[in-house]
């Protein structure tokens, strides 16, 4: 146990999954959006201890910050209390030790924690973090066509320009998402409603 | 230390778990929604932690250090993922809420009672 990072990754984790199962376990739904809070925040500082800094600082914002504010503004829409009822399931339990047993039967092969030698780390990642990638050889005498100056963060240069398409396409679906939101949440025009009023009359 | 090392492989699939759990034992519709970002959360872990690395430092190319950098692209997928995951949940709640004001409840199976008996009296008249 000399890794720091090893061990740090453990107790997060381990405190991530008690505050994880506080916020289902209980009944009052403005304490489970507070205890997803805290379990967001925790998992930014465990991304951050696993060197992803880009996915820990959107973490914080998004899955901490706006997450929270979305499901703070519904709860004022929908009540704070969740109804009483039976914590047992045993259907909803025999789901989840067997989807959960196989999960952890695939997951027997793969490879540990750092491993320098896993497909992941040694096939493409070296390649995308030199930064060669599109790089179009030219021949000997014909000018380098590359990006020009890289950016030393290889996350940002991945997610703007190897994948620009796709970070492009992912402000699509935020501007859909916020349309749907709109449109469900706006209230009915005069005319709609009367509409509706009539319907209901002839039915 | 082997236990330590397959630790993260163990810990996504219970958080995960945790989430679908709640997605089938809670009637809550908010609770749903709650359950379901978790279970997001657990495989946004097995990402990130696939793209650990023995000594490597976050990938932020330094000049002149001769450093191991982790993977960034699970990175980037999962800065995706966050994105949409936020994008659904939006969604979700603002249908709970139009949920909320046409029955009045957000709880499942009061929804499916109130659904129930409308049908029935949908075919007395």
């Amino acid at each position: 146990m000399s890794d720091p990072v090893l061990l740090i990754n453990v107790i997060l984790l381990v405190i991530a999954v008690v505050t994880a199962i506080a916020a289902m376990w209980t009944r009052d739904l403005l304490g489970a959006v507070m205890l997803m809070g805290i379990y967001s925040l925790l998992l930014a500082i465990e991304w951050a201890n696993l060197f992803a800094m880009d996915v820990s600082y959107t973490e914080a914002a998004v899955g901490a910050g706006a997450a929270t504010i979305l499901l703070l503004t519904a709860l004022t829409r929908t009540g704070i209390r969740e109804k009483a009822g039976p914590n047992f399931h045993p259907t909803a339990l025999l789901t989840v030790l067997v989807t959960g047993g196989l999960l952890i039967y695939g997951t027997a092969d793969m490879p540990r924690f750092g491993d320098p030698q896993a497909p992941a780390t040694v096939n493409v990642a070296p390649e995308y973090i030199a930064q060669n990638v599109g790089k179009v050889d030219a021949g000997d005498d014909g000018p380098e066509n590359d990006f020009g100056d890289h950016v030393p963060n290889t996350v940002t240069a991945v997610l703007a320009s190897y994948r620009g398409y796709d970070t492009m396409f992912e402000t699509a679906v935020i501007f859909t998402a916020g349309v749907c939101v709109i449109l469900i949440l706006r209230p009915l025009s005069p005319s709609a409603r009367r509409e509706t009023a009539q319907n209901q009359e002839d039915a | 230390m082997s236990l330590f090392a397959t630790f993260n492989s163990i810990a996504f699939v219970v958080i995960m778990m945790i989430g679908l759990y709640t997605l089938i034992a809670r009637q809550n519709l908010v609770k749903k929604t709650l359950g379901l970002g978790l279970f997001q959360t657990g495989i946004f872990l097995m990402y990130i932690t696939l793209g650990v690395r023995d000594g490597g430092s976050a990938p932020i190319l330094q000049e002149g250090a001769d450093l191991a950098y982790s993977n960034p692209l699970p990175h980037v997928l999962i800065l995706t993922a966050i994105v949409v995951s936020l994008s659904t949940m939006a969604v979700a709640l603002a249908l709970i809420i139009g949920v909320r004001e046409e029955y009045g409840t957000i709880e499942a199976d009061e929804i499916a009672t109130i659904d129930r008996a409308e049908a029935e009296e949908g075919h007395e008249a």
